[in-house]
C-alpha cells in the first residue's frame, strides 16, 4: 500500500495541455500590453516623416493632388454650401487675421467649403478638388475606396517642406497653396472647449454624485444611479446631433450670438458626454469611504449636509479628482461632438462664443480626404500622437497616483 | 498509543502567511481508518494545518511551508508531488457547503469524470454507491437530475462528502463541516462520519468539542499555532495533561 | 439660522444638478422620440437610401452596423474573456504582469476613439492589409484599404475593456469555495476554469458581449476612416468590402446633406433607431447584470 501510493502522487510527466493554455493565456492577455505599444508605434510611425522632413528635404511647394475619381460617387459640384450654418457666412470679411492667400477675391459662396474662409480659397486655387480638408467635401469620403490606394501607386508625391515656425504659427490651413499647419489655433480650440465641458459637466456630475450617494432615499438612488449611467450609452454622434439641433440655437437666442455653433455649444456637449463619466467615478469614491467616518461625523453632531460636504467629500477627494481628469480626458479626445457643434474653424480666437476646431475634431474631417503619405497625413497623426501621449498621461497619473493613494488612505498598507 | 497504522505524518512543519507564522513547529502521527479531531479557539491554525494536508493553501499567495507532511511515507511538499494527483487521494469537505451549481448527478460525476470514467453505467453505479455512502440516497434518488442548489443545507452538506467519496480517496479532510448547520443535520453528518471511518482515514476539524467527543478516536488542541497536545480523545477531554488543554475543555477559555 | 439657510443651499445644488442631468437626458431622448418616431416606418427600415440619400430608407446602415458590431463581436470577446480568465484566475495579485496588463486595459479604455481609428488606419489597413496583399500577390488592393474587418477590428480593440471589465465582475462573482471544491476534488486549474467557473460566467460574458456591441455600435470616430462610407451600391458581401453605418450616415446627413432641411425626418428617424439600439443594448446588459447580482447573493 505505502509503495503504491508512494509511486501515484509523482508527477510521471508534465501536464503539457495544462502548461500550454496556461502559457497561451497569458499569451492572450498580454495582447492589451502589445495593443498599446502597437498603438504607440503606428501613431507615431506615421507622424515621423514630418520630423525628418522638417530638417531633410528641400523646400517644393506642392498642389494637393492625388486622388480625384468620383465618377460613379455624387460630383461634388452637385453638393450646395452648407445650409445649416448660414451665419458663417459672414465670417470671412469679418475676420481680421484672414492671411493674404485666402484674400477675399478667392472666397467663392459656391465652393462646398463655405463656412471656412480658408478652405474655400484653397479650393477656388486648385478647382475644387476633393482634397479639401474639410468634412463637406463628402464626395470624397465615397469614393475612399479609389482614393485609397494612392500611396502604393504614386510613390512620387512631392513632399512640401515644414519649418517649426509653421507648426507654432497661427494659422491652421493644411490645403492652401503654402499649407500652414499652426497648431496653437487648434490647442486653443481645444483647450476652449474642454474646459467649457469640464466648467459644465463636473459641477453636476459632482453634485448628482452627492445627491445620489448621501441625500437620496435609498430607492430613489437605486433608480437615479442607472438612469444616469445611461447617459453614457448616448453614441456621441447622438449628442452631437442634438446640440447641432437644438443647443445651438438655444445658446443662440440665449446670448443673441452672430454664430450658432460655436466653442461654447460644443463645450456643452462634450460636457453632456462627461457628465456619466464624473457621476459613476465619484459615486463610486463617495459609495467607498468608510461608513464609520460618515457616523462618527454625525454623532458629534454635524448635519448630514456638514458630513457630506466637509467630512465625505474631502475624504473621497482623489477618487473626484480622479473623475475630473477622466472627464479632461473623454471631453478633449471626444470626437463627433466636436466635430458637429463647435462650428469647426479653425480660428486663431480666445473668444468662447466663435467657432473653433478641436485636434480630435480636425483629424476627424480631414484625415478622410487626405493623400497618404503627405505632410498634411503625417501632421494629423501628429496630433493623434499628441491625444495618445496625453491620453496616456492623464490615465497615468490616475492610475498610479491617484488610485493607490485612495486605496492607502481607506485601507492601510 | 499507537494501535493504528500512521496515515499522515507531520514533521516540523511551520507555516507562513507572509509574515505571519500560523503554524510552529507541528510534528504528528495521524492513524489510518480512524477519526482523528482537531480543536482550539478560532485562529489557532488548526484549519490552516488540515489544509496543508492536500496542499490547499498552495492557492494562498503569500502562503509558505516548512517541514515536512508525510502521508503514506511520501513527503507531500517534494518537488515531484503531483499536486493533483494528491488531491484525488485526498478529499475534502468545506466549512461551507460548495456544490456546484449543477444538477445532483453531475455534482457526484464530476469528480469521476476528470478520472477519465465516461461510461454512463459505470458511472451511475458511482454516482448510487456515493449518494449512499453520504446518506443522502434515498432523499434524492428521485430527482437526480435537479439542482444541486435546491437541497437544504444539511442534505448539501452530505452532497459535499458524496461528492468527495466518489473519487474514492483514502483520506478525507473535514473543516468545520457542521458549523453552518442545525442539530439535527449535524447528527446526521456525525452519524455519516462514523460509518465511513472503517473505509477512509478522516480529519475533521472543529470548533465544537462535543462532536469532537461524540465522532474522534484521537484529539490534537492546538493554540496560537502550536500543537498543545495530542491524545486519545476520552483522556483529552477527561484528564488532560496540559494546563491550556484543561482550560479550553473545560471551557475556561476559547 | 445662517447654517439652516446654507444647508439648504448644500442639499438643493444637488437636486438641482440631478434634475438637470435627467432634464438633459430625458429631454435627448424625449425630443429624438417625438421629433423621430412619425418618421419610422416598415418602408424606412428595409429599403435603401433613395436620390441622394434624400428619400428612402436606411435598412443597409442597419445592415452595415448589425455586420460591423457582429465581426467586432467575434473577434473581441474571446480575447477580453480570456483576458478576464488570466486576470482572476491564473495570477497572482500582486505579480507585475497582471498590475501591467491591467494598467493598458485602463489605458485601452481612456484612448480617445479618435486615436484608435488613426490607429486602424495605420495598422489594420495599411500595414496587415496592404501587408496581406503582398503576401498574396495581389495586383489590385483588396484588403490593404478601408474595410469592414478592419472597422471591425479597430471597434473590438476599443471595445475590450468593457468586455473585460464585465467578465472579470463575473468570475469574482463565482465563490471561492465552489473552485476550491473543484480543486479538492484532483481538478486541475483549467478543468476548474472549463467546468465550474465559465459555466457560472456566461451571463457575465453575455453582459460583456451586450454592453460591448451597444458601445460599439455607437462609435462612429474609429470607423470613419477604416471602412465606413456615405452610400454603397450594394450590400457588402465580404470582409474587404466597405459597409454603411447608422451613426456615419447620421453624421453625413446632419452636416454634409446638400440640403439639410428636406433630410429632416430622416436625420430624426436615423438618430431614434440608433439611440433605440444603443439603450436597448445597454438595458439588457444593467438587466441582465443586476440578475446576476442578486443571484449571486443568494447562492
Amino acid at each position: 500500500m505505502e509503495q503504491h501510493i508512494d509511486k501515484s502522487l509523482v508527477r510521471k510527466n508534465r501536464r503539457w495541455g495544462e502548461w500550454l493554455i496556461e502559457k497561451g493565456v497569458a499569451f492572450v492577455a498580454s495582447l492589451s500590453i502589445i495593443l498599446i505599444f502597437i498603438i504607440f508605434i503606428f501613431v507615431f510611425r506615421e507622424a515621423m516623416p514630418l520630423f525628418s522632413s522638417m530638417s531633410l528635404e528641400e523646400p517644393t511647394v506642392e498642389a494637393p493632388s492625388g486622388a480625384t475619381p468620383k465618377d460613379d460617387v455624387v460630383p461634388n459640384e452637385d453638393l450646395t454650401p452648407e445650409i445649416y450654418n448660414p451665419e458663417v457666412y459672414n465670417l470671412a470679411p469679418a475676420s481680421a487675421d484672414v492671411p493674404a492667400e485666402t484674400a477675399p477675391e478667392s472666397y467663392d459662396p459656391n465652393a462646398p467649403e463655405s463656412y471656412d474662409p480658408n478652405a474655400s480659397a484653397s479650393d477656388a486655387s486648385s478647382g475644387s478638388t476633393p482634397e479639401s480638408y474639410d468634412p463637406n467635401a463628402s464626395a470624397e469620403e465615397t469614393s475612399t475606396q479609389e482614393s485609397a490606394p494612392v500611396t502604393g501607386d504614386e510613390p512620387a508625391i512631392e513632399r512640401e517642406n515644414v519649418s517649426l515656425a509653421n507648426i507654432t504659427g497661427t494659422n491652421w490651413q493644411p490645403v492652401s497653396e503654402k499649407p500652414k499647419y499652426g497648431i496653437s489655433t487648434l490647442l486653443i480650440g481645444t483647450a476652449k472647449t474642454t474646459i467649457v465641458a469640464i466648467l459644465f459637466g463636473a459641477p453636476l456630475g459632482i453634485l448628482a454624485a452627492l445627491y445620489s450617494a448621501f441625500f437620496a432615499k435609498k430607492w430613489l438612488r437605486e433608480i437615479i444611479k442607472p438612469v444616469i449611467e445611461i447617459l453614457a450609452g448616448f453614441p456621441s454622434v447622438v449628442v452631437g446631433f442634438f446640440c447641432l439641433m437644438v443647443v445651438g440655437s438655444l445658446v443662440q437666442s440665449l446670448f443673441g450670438l452672430d454664430f450658432r455653433l460655436n466653442s461654447f455649444v460644443g463645450g456643452i456637449g462634450l460636457g453632456i458626454a462627461v457628465i456619466p463619466i464624473v457621476f459613476t467615478i465619484t459615486e463610486d469614491a463617495l459609495s467607498s469611504v468608510p461608513r464609520a467616518l460618515r457616523e462618527a461625523s454625525l454623532a458629534v453632531g454635524a448635519t448630514e449636509w456638514e458630513t457630506a460636504y466637509k467630512v465625505m467629500l474631502p475624504a473621497a477627494f482623489p477618487g473626484v479628482f480622479a473623475a475630473v481628469l477622466l472627464g479632461i480626458g473623454r471631453a478633449f479626445g471626444e470626437t463627433m461632438i466636436a466635430l458637429m457643434a463647435t462650428g469647426n474653424a479653425a480660428l486663431f480666437s480666445f473668444n468662447i462664443f466663435d467657432p473653433a476646431r478641436t485636434f480630435a475634431a480636425t483629424i476627424g474631417a480631414e484625415m478622410g480626404e487626405v493623400v497618404w503619405g503627405s505632410v498634411h497625413y503625417n501632421m494629423l497623426f501628429f496630433l493623434g500622437a499628441i491625444l495618445f501621449v496625453f491620453a496616456f498621461g492623464l490615465n497615468t497619473v490616475t492610475e498610479l497616483f491617484i488610485k493607490e493613494r485612495l486605496i492607502k488612505k481607506f485601507h492601510g498598507n | 498509543m499507537k494501535k493504528h497504522a500512521t496515515k499522515i505524518k507531520a514533521d516540523n512543519l511551520c507555516f507562513y502567511y507572509g509574515e505571519k507564522k500560523a503554524l510552529d513547529n507541528v510534528s504528528m502521527d495521524i492513524p489510518e481508518r480512524e477519526v482523528t479531531a482537531f480543536i482550539g479557539p478560532s485562529g489557532c491554525g488548526k484549519s490552516t494545518f488540515l489544509r496543508t494536508f492536500n496542499r490547499m493553501n498552495d492557492l494562498i499567495e503569500s502562503a509558505r511551508v516548512d517541514g515536512r507532511v508525510e502521508i503514506d511515507g511520501k513527503n507531500i511538499y517534494d518537488s515531484d508531488i503531483d499536486v493533483v494527483k494528491l488531491r484525488k487521494r485526498v478529499g475534502m469537505v468545506f466549512q461551507k457547503s460548495n456544490p456546484f451549481p449543477k444538477s445532483i448527478y453531475e455534482n457526484i460525476a464530476y469528480g469521476p469524470r476528470l478520472n477519465g470514467i465516461r461510461n454512463a453505467v459505470e458511472l451511475d453505479e458511482i454516482v448510487e454507491k456515493s449518494l449512499v455512502r453520504g446518506a443522502l440516497w434515498d432523499e434524492v434518488k428521485d430527482r437526480l437530475d435537479q439542482s444541486a442548489l435546491g437541497l437544504s443545507g444539511g442534505q448539501q452538506q452530505r452532497l459535499c462528502i458524496a461528492r468527495a467519496v466518489a473519487v474514492d480517496p483514502d483520506i478525507l479532510l473535514m473543516d468545520e463541516p457542521c458549523s453552518a448547520l442545525d442539530p439535527i443535520s449535524t447528527a446526521k453528518i456525525e452519524e455519516l462520519i462514523l460509518e465511513l471511518k472503517d473505509m477512509y482515514t478522516i480529519v475533521i476539524v472543529t470548533h465544537n468539542m462535543q462532536q469532537a467527543a461524540r465522532v474522534s478516536e484521537y484529539t490534537a488542541f492546538f493554540y496560537l499555532g502550536k500543537l498543545i497536545e495530542y491524545d486519545r480523545t476520552k483522556k483529552i477531554f477527561t484528564n488532560p495533561a496540559k494546563k491550556e488543554t484543561e482550560d479550553y475543555v473545560t471551557g475556561r477559555f476559547g | 439660522m445662517n447654517k439652516r439657510v446654507a444647508g439648504f443651499f448644500a442639499v438643493g445644488s444637488t437636486i438641482v444638478a440631478t434634475v438637470c442631468i435627467l432634464v438633459i437626458l430625458f429631454g435627448m431622448a424625449g425630443m429624438f422620440l417625438v421629433q423621430g418616431l412619425p418618421h419610422l416606418s416598415w418602408a424606412f427600415f428595409t429599403e435603401a437610401p433613395r436620390n441622394n440619400n434624400t428619400e428612402g430608407g436606411i435598412f443597409p446602415a442597419i445592415y452595415g452596423t448589425t455586420l460591423l458590431v457582429f465581426i467586432m463581436t467575434l473577434l473581441g470577446v474571446p480575447v477580453g474573456t480570456i483576458t478576464a480568465i488570466y486576470l482572476t484566475e491564473y495570477t497572482k495579485q500582486r505579480a507585475w504582469l497582471p498590475r501591467v496588463i491591467r494598467f493598458a486595459v485602463n489605458t485601452l479604455a481612456g484612448v480617445p476613439s479618435i486615436v484608435f481609428g488613426l490607429f486602424g488606419l495605420g495598422f489594420f489597413v495599411q500595414f496587415l492589409g496592404q501587408g496581406v496583399d503582398i503576401a498574396l500577390g495581389n495586383d489590385q488592393m483588396v484588403w490593404g484599404k478601408p474595410a469592414l474587418v478592419w472597422a471591425a477590428a479597430t471597434l473590438a480593440v476599443l471595445t475590450l475593456p468593457v468586455v473585460i471589465v464585465s467578465v472579470e465582475e463575473a468570475l469574482r462573482a463565482v465563490p471561492r469555495e465552489v473552485r476550491e471544491g473543484s480543486l479538492a476534488l484532483g481538478a486541475t486549474k483549467w478543468q476548474t476554469i472549463w467546468k465550474v467557473v465559465l459555466p457560472n460566467s456566461v451571463t457575465g460574458i453575455l453582459t460583456g458581449s451586450i454592453l460591448a456591441v451597444g458601445r460599439g455600435a455607437g462609435e462612429v470616430a474609429p470607423i470613419l476612416f477604416t471602412g465606413a462610407v456615405y452610400s454603397l451600391p450594394e450590400l457588402p458581401d465580404g470582409l474587404s468590402d466597405q459597409f454603411m453605418h447608422l451613426g456615419y450616415h447620421l453624421y453625413v446627413l446632419a452636416t454634409q446633406s446638400p440640403d439639410v432641411d428636406a433630410t429632416m425626418p430622416l436625420q430624426y428617424a436615423t438618430t431614434l433607431v440608433l439611440l433605440g439600439l444603443t439603450l436597448v443594448l445597454n438595458f439588457a446588459a444593467v438587466l441582465i447584470r443586476s440578475r446576476l447580482r442578486s443571484r449571486q447573493i443568494r447562492l
